[in-house]
Parts: C-alpha cells; structure tokens; sequence
C-alpha cells in the first residue's frame, strides 16, 4: 500500500509519521507543500504541526496551500485523507470536514494521554478494530470541536463522529473531555467515510516503550483494512 | 550625536572602560563604534568579571569532543554520534515581559545547538519564581510557562524535563534557564571560527528590526523602579520561522558549503561577526545597507545593535551562494551576501557608502576588560544541635503530607502538560520523573537528560552547595540507568561589584569543578547572569547544572515507580540524618541556619557507579535518588507514581525517626528489588563497601509502620497534584 505525508512549513509531526507509516508496511513518499502533484497513494497523510505558524487560524494557509488542491480532488475522487491534530484542522479549513476547532477550553496547551472510543467502524479506518478504547496522546492548543447544531444533527445522523473522548471505561463526561469538545468529539468523518481528522496522535503510540502501543492497533487495522 | 563620557556611562560602560577606549583607538569613537564596544564589553558578552574563574572549571574528558567557548558544547556517545548541548539564561528579559522572554530564551539555546550542525532532540528548563504569595508570581509563573510551550512545541521538539522553584529571593528577579540538546554525527559538526580571505558573508532569517536594542546590556545591569520602560529592550520570538531556519540550516549543512557559522543571539549582528573573525584571526567586512530590514531608515547603531531573532550569520565556500540561495528561497527566508572576510583583522561597516565603523577585532575580543574583582569567603555555618522537645508535639504523617504539598516538591504536572513532551515519537521517560529520556532514532542507544539547583545549599555554603548539584545531577541520571557523561550549567548570581556575591559566585565555582573532576563529569559549556538583583536585593546564589548520560541499550532504562508488591526497598548510602539547611527544617522546624549536608565525592561515586552496576545487570526494578525531604518524601513519590503502596520496616536503634526519614544526606539513592536478588544485591554491595538499609516492601495500598503511620496513597496523590493547580486556578 502507498501513502504520501504532506510536508507544510511548520509541519513537525511528519517525520513521526511517515516512521509509524513504514513501520506497519506502508510505502510512504513525503511531499511538498509547494508541489501541484500527488504521488499515486492509497492514503494520503495531513500531519501535525503548525503549518504556515499557524498564523491567522490553525490550518487557514494550509487550507489554501498549492497542494490542496490536489488533496481535495484525491477525497472527492474518494481516495483516504487522514489529518491528524493540525491535519484535522486543515480539513475543516477546507470544508472536507464540517465544523471547527477552537482553543481548548482551559486556554491551555494540553499535552498527555487521552481515552477515545470508536463510535463508527463503517470505514476503512476503523472497520473490524479489535479494540473499541484505545488510549492515544493529544498534544494541542486548538483541539476543542465545535459545529452548530443543524450540523451536529447532521453528523449524528450520518454517523460521521469517529470517535469520543472517554475515560479507560468508556464513559464520556466532562471529566473526560480534555479540551471542551462538543460532546467529546475526538476525530469526525465526511459523509462518505474516506475522508477522517483527529485530533489524537497514533502515530506516537507504537512501541511500548513510549507512552503506550495502542496506536499500533489503528495502523495495522488500517493496512488491513486497504488490503481487502 | 557626539560621543563622550556621559554618551557612554549611558550605554552601561564604566569611566575607565571608555578612557581605554579612546586609548586603544586613539581618537574618540563614532555613536555606532561605541554601541558596538558597549555591546562587546558588557557583563553578559565579555564574562569580564567571571572569566578568570570558569577558567577553574574541570572541562576535558575522554568523551569531550568540544568544551566551552563554542555555541554548545559536544560530547561523543559512540558509533558516529554525538550530542551538542548547553543551558542559557534568559532571566532579565522574562521577567519583564514572561512570555516573550522566556520564548526567545527556548529559541536562542535551540539555535546554539543547530548552529552546530545538530538536529534538537530535547529540551530542559530550570525555572525559578518569588514566593507564592507575591503579587508577581502566579502572572510570570504562567507567562513563562506558556512561552516555553508556545516556541517549542512550535518547532515540534520535546521537553522531557524540568525544575520549578519558588523562594522569595526571586520576587525582583525571577529565573529562566533554557536548555536543548542536539544530535550530530562527529564528524558534520560546524564551528563559528572564519576561515579564508574573501569570502562571502552572508545574513540569512528573519529581517533587522528595532526590537532587542540593548538587550544584552540591560541584562547585564540590576533592575530599579523603571524597569517597565525596559519592555522594548525584549526580543520578539516567532517559532514557525525558527523551525524554517533550523530546516533550511539543516539542508545546507548537509554538504560543504559552510566554512562558519554562528546564530545572531545577544547583541545580534555585532557579537556574530566578532566573534567569528576574532576566532578566524581575520577581519570582517560588512556592508550595512544589504542587511535586510524589517523597518524604514534603521540606522548603523540600530542594525549593529538588534536583537531580532531567528538569524544566522554564514561564511560561505565561494562559490556556493547560488546553491545556498536556493535552499533559504525553498523555506522563504531572507538571504543577502552582506560583506566578506578580509586579512585587516579588523571589523569595517559601510552604510550609505561611508565607513562607519572601524575596530580592530582585538580591541573588542582579547583586549575586553577582565575584571579580579573582590570576593569574600563564606565559612560554614555552626551545626545546630536539634532539641528533643522539638520534635515532641510533630507527628510524621503531617509532616509528610505538609512537605509533600510544599510548592518545592510537589507535582509539577501543570506545568508540562502545557509542553509537547513526546512529539519526535522517541520520549521514553516524560517529565516528573528523574531525568528526562529519549532515544537516539533509529538505534539502541538513549541519552538521559536532567537539570538541578539548590539554591538554599548553596546560599548557606557556596562550596558545599556547587558540589552538591552536581552530584545531584549524577544521581539523577544514574537512576534512570545512565552512565553520566557531562554537564552545562548556567551561573545565576546576583551583583559581582559586591563582594559577598562574588564571593558566592567564586566557590560554588570551586564546589562545582572539585566535583565534576572527582566524578568525570565535565562542563562542556555553560552561561553567566550576572545582576539578578532589584533595588539592592539580589537572588540566592542558584547555579543550574544540566546533566547528559547515555543509556547504551533503551531497553534497559529504568524509573521511579515501584513495580510489584512483595518486593523490597533498600536506601543506598548511609543515613546520618542530617536536618540543617532541608525543607524538613526550614518548614517544619522554622530553622534556617546550619550547614547544607556535607558532600562526600567518594561515596558519591562509589554509590552511584555500584547503582549503576547493578541496574546493568538487572538486578534493579525502580530507583529514585533521594533529595528533597529526604527518604520518606521520596518513598511517597515512587508510591504516587506507581498507586502502590509500602511497608515500612521498625527503625533499629535509638536513630531520631525525623532525622531518619527527611533528612538529606547525600550519595543515597532508593532501589526496589526482588526478595530473590537481595543476596546478589547484597554481595555486590558489601564488595564495594556500600552501606545500605532495608527500608521495607511493596504492598497494595497505604504507606505504613506499625501504628505510627497509615496514610491512603490516594490521599497522599491529591495532597503531591493538587498544590500547583489550586494556586493557579485561584
């Protein structure tokens, strides 16, 4: 399977990236912002990071970067886009995703562990996961999720909302809202599922010698998931 | 303007500084030949009152690739890697302005470690606030906190560990110690000595702007009522534009091109391109109207003068500014050949094609004023004798829970969960536990970080105090399982005119260079803040020490938490007790006289190296050295992190149980082992003459012995997290 990682001026999670990518088998390419052109993937990558500095808006510059474009046109063909964290952000700058995000509640930058549990498993990322908490770390500033209500009522009905922040049991409460997310929303889908952004980082979960393995968990569930 | 005494006592330079000025040039120098001697000459560039002492310092070792007198310093971890680190003050500027202080202060050490070739794997700080309950703290607490966080989780480096303390000696003059570490291979290191005639000068980063100007000077004079009116003297960081440059710095360094390099940190374009002609023996020619400005009609003194951030001064191969343009064009960022190196050994600035500036680089480099000032030895205190009756009315679960939640010891989990700690995916020990871990990618091998003071030690004895952090920073490593390499300090003092402050200065010095030769542990490079004073009142002599060790395999790091119930803890070291100068004291005793706990280097390194020993062989499941508050402060904390709980074994002997469990002895480290390798353990101990104690086992929950003590871990969480967020949230 072929991927390709987004580089943005301010991208920094793009290395951890494309190590996790390759690490469960994926051929992963890096590309550059200022290209026009996407390399033939099966799923195309938008890292964390602060891209353009974040100026103006997180993701705002990105979201009309040269190779946007292209990314967009890949996810209205129906190719797989993954944002993560600051990649989640440039999908809602675009209007791939609905809805924004805002500073975390607490107008703090929150770096630790978080719970989510995976509300949708009809899409390739989480289609047969065998877990359904999986404990993955957030590092942000704007992580809070907000949309208006017509909207929410929207992706509850389509069964867009990926995932919720919880805690190791499951339960969604404020206590287990790290950042104020509407609801708790930890990562939400367009309506025809091949398009995802959240906010948690897998791709520092995959060895036990970090802060945890469960990011393992959603990249080999996802290369499986490919190969059907 | 015309130039004469007064001009100059106004740019910080004394009476005679500036007769020898005129002396050396024989004629009386222009505004911006004044600036640039005010710049060079000053406290914080010259190290005019600290040079003859750091020359004191142990420095060389068998791992030392580079020393001091670089941009960082560099040690060798084998294979081809090596580790560029330093640890820089920021002190003046943050606590006039926190935020943007403290984020310039992350983003210069950072560009310092780059500058070098290196790639940032971590980040440290040490960071020092006035009490609690002054009206400042709590905003500069949170100001400086957000400024490390926002520029370095910015450029996507982790910070893996920390120090925050509070003493009312830093309510005029808070501290903000920054620290990164870098990852070169040896042999792609770049230096800052120039090299051969004619070549091309070039300025690439952010554009010149106004903001900075005199920022080294106001660092290197005392604080009074005015110092609002300093705000514009801070720098104004911008991280995305730092994480371009570190990229783009990267990607030319990945060929030849480069002869020197050096970043344009305190007094900016002036102390660069001295500094590197002085070290080249060359001179330096600079046309003034090529530096690219942020604003309009910026004069010579504006340009020379600048602090900006996020710029870099390059001597290039000729030949190879086509090619170099291309890489800064790629990241959008300035690029402009400005001058060249010449054979005048001297520093010659063009603006508006007439000769503006026209030094002999010796004048500003060697022949800057070293200063012997007067210092007065400091004599240790009288040992206190401690009354029975003292202790009779104290219970040791209060004492406990009242120092657990003491704002020097408690949790700090606040503060870095506001840093990215594990962006790079290779943090594998985060902040709050001894040192601060990550891997070096793609290898077996981790580097362990840690950053220490003890400002109290040292107030009470300078000696004993300097000797103590370091071996507090060895002990740090060792417990996560590190083989102790080097170490960066950063000298925070207050005025070097006094003499007792001199005096402080001189033999924490002393203390530290006894100890860093006895254990190897050598300063590879470092920083002096001079003047951390307000209104006559200076800060408690606090030199920060950054510690580096290598763990060789990853896989056998170890941490703090305790790991099984069942097994057994033993205190490595003897345990005499002693109360003077601890936390236990001061708190719980309102006592602050008394020595700091004497430093025995043997027993250091002999502790330290057996530890070390027997976590090489696994026979360690968890360790933590024992320092503030003593054993039982730091039984609790292995307990909190690991929700279990211990049984503590009934002292033997007629021992004061206060004296036993918080006094800070030093060379004790806590080891949790298996009942099974206590006799291994035991054997390897009594072979190398280490006194230890059993202290007790692991159980589910509580901290027990026998009917005296019975405190719920729970309980005892709540008391060591939640300190630090009440008093923010309030």
């Amino acid at each position: 399977m072929k991927s390709s990682v987004i580089i943005f001026p301010g991208s920094n999670c793009d290395r951890d990236m494309d190590v996790a990518l390759k690490k469960f088998g994926f051929k992963n390419t890096m590309v550059w912002h200022n290209d026009d052109k996407l390399p033939k993937s099966d799923l195309i990558v938008l890292p964390g990071g602060f891209s353009y500095g974040d100026y103006l808006r997180c993701g705002s510059i990105a979201g009309k970067s040269k190779i946007i474009k292209s990314v967009i046109d890949f996810a209205q063909g129906g190719g797989l886009v993954l944002g993560i964290c600051n990649g989640f952000q440039i999908l809602t700058e675009t209007g791939l995703l609905p809805g924004v995000l805002l500073q975390n509640k607490n107008i703090e930058f929150i770096c630790r562990n978080v719970f989510i549990k995976i509300s949708d498993k009809n899409n390739k990322y989480f289609n047969k996961i065998n877990k359904e908490i999986l404990e993955l770390h957030i590092a942000h500033n704007e992580g809070n999720y907000f949309c208006s209500n017509d909207e929410l009522k929207e992706i509850e009905n389509n069964n867009q909302i990926a995932a919720y922040y919880c805690d190791e049991k499951g339960n969604c409460d404020n206590d287990s809202n790290p950042n104020g997310a509407l609801k708790n929303i930890a990562g939400v889908l367009n309506k025809e599922k091949n398009v995802l952004g959240m906010m948690p980082h897998p791709e520092r979960m995959i060895d036990k010698y970090l802060s945890g393995e469960d990011g393992s968990i959603f990249f080999k569930n996802l290369l499986n998931n490919l190969k059907i | 303007m015309t130039v004469n005494e007064k001009v100059a006592i106004d740019h910080g330079l004394k009476k005679d500084e500036y007769k020898k000025i005129c002396d050396l040039l024989k004629r009386t120098p222009n505004i911006t030949e004044l600036a640039i001697f005010s710049a060079m000459w000053n406290e914080h560039c010259s190290y005019k009152s600290s040079r003859k002492h750091l020359k004191n310092l142990h420095t060389k070792g068998k791992k030392v690739i580079q020393g001091p007198g670089e941009n960082a310093g560099v040690i060798d971890i084998g294979d081809d890697d090596a580790i560029v680190f330093k640890i820089e003050s920021h002190n003046h500027p943050s606590f006039i302005e926190p935020y943007q202080g403290a984020a310039t202060g992350v983003g210069g050490i950072m560009r310092d470690v780059f500058t070098m070739g290196a790639r940032p794997i971590a980040n440290l700080n040490s960071i020092h606030f006035g009490s609690p309950q002054h009206k400042k703290t709590k905003n500069l607490l949170r100001g400086v906190v957000k400024g490390i966080g926002g520029y370095g989780n910015c450029i996507g480096v982790p910070t893996i560990a920390g120090q925050t303390n509070f003493d009312e000696s830093y309510n005029g003059n808070i501290l903000v110690n920054a620290m990164t570490l870098g990852l070169v291979n040896k042999k792609k290191i770049f230096y800052s000595k120039a090299a051969g005639i004619n070549k091309p000068v070039i300025y690439v980063g952010s554009k010149t702007g106004r903001d900075g100007i005199h920022g080294a000077s106001m660092a290197s004079a005392v604080f009074d009522d005015k110092i609002e009116e300093k705000k514009p003297t801070v720098q104004v960081g911008d991280p995305f534009t730092e994480k371009l440059l570190l990229e783009a710095c990267l990607e030319l360094m990945a060929d030849d091109s480069i002869i020197s390099i050096q970043d344009m940190g305190a007094a900016g374009l002036t102390s660069s391109s001295v500094e590197m002609a002085s070290k080249g023996k060359l001179g330096i020619e600079l046309n003034l109207n090529k530096v690219p400005c942020r604003e309009e009609k910026m004069s010579p003194y504006e340009i020379m003068l600048s602090e900006s951030q996020e710029r870099m001064l390059i001597v290039l191969e000729s030949g190879k500014e086509e090619k170099a343009k291309k890489i800064f064009d790629k990241w959008d960022l300035d690029f402009a050949i400005i001058g060249k190196t010449t054979n005048s050994k001297k520093i010659e600035l063009y603006f508006d094609e007439k000769k503006v500036c026209d030094i002999p680089i010796d004048f500003l480099a060697e022949n800057a004023p070293v200063y012997d000032r007067k210092w007065k030895k400091i004599k240790l205190p009288q040992s206190i004798k401690f009354k029975k009756q003292e202790f009779k009315s104290l219970k040791i679960e209060n004492c406990l829970k009242k120092l657990l939640s003491h704002q020097n010891i408690c949790d700090k989990q606040w503060i870095w969960d506001q840093y990215d700690h594990t962006v790079m995916g290779d943090t594998i020990q985060k902040p709050g536990g001894d040192s601060g871990v990550v891997r070096i990618h793609g290898t077996s091998k981790a580097v362990a970080a840690s950053v220490d003071s003890s400002a109290l030690y040292c107030f009470a004895h300078p000696l004993s105090g300097g000797k103590q952090i370091v071996c507090e920073s060895w002990r740090n490593l060792i417990s996560v399982g590190a083989e102790p390499i080097a170490i960066t300090n950063c000298l925070n003092f207050g005025n070097p005119e006094k003499e007792k402050n001199m005096g402080e200065f001189v033999e924490c010095v002393q203390g530290i260079s006894e100890a860093s030769k006895y254990l190897d542990f050598p300063v590879v490079s470092g920083n002096v803040s001079f003047y951390n004073e307000t209104k006559d009142k200076g800060i408690k002599p606090t030199p920060s020490i950054g510690g580096v060790g290598i763990i060789k395999n990853y896989k056998n790091m170890i941490s703090m938490d305790l790991k099984k119930s069942g097994n057994i803890v033993l205190v490595i070291g003897k345990t005499i007790g002693h109360l003077e100068q601890s936390i236990f004291a001061r708190e719980i005793l309102s006592e602050k006289k008394g020595p700091p706990p004497e430093v025995n280097l043997f027993n250091e390194k002999n502790n330290g190296l057996t530890v070390l020993k027997m976590i090489n062989e696994k026979l360690v499941e968890s360790c933590h050295d024992i320092s503030l508050g003593g054993i039982l402060v730091a039984i609790s904390k292995m307990c909190i992190k690991s929700k279990k709980g211990f049984k503590l074994n009934q002292l033997k002997g007629l021992v004061n149980k206060f004296e036993y469990f918080f006094g800070e002895d030093q060379a004790r480290y806590l080891i949790e082992i298996s009942k099974e390798n206590l006799p291994k353990v035991d054997k390897i101990l009594k072979q190398n003459s280490v006194h230890y104690d059993e202290l007790g086992s692991v159980i589910d929950k509580n901290i027990e012995l026998s009917d005296e003590i019975k405190l719920s871990i729970d309980d005892l969480e709540k008391i060591y997290k939640n300190w630090l967020r009440k008093y923010m949230l309030n």
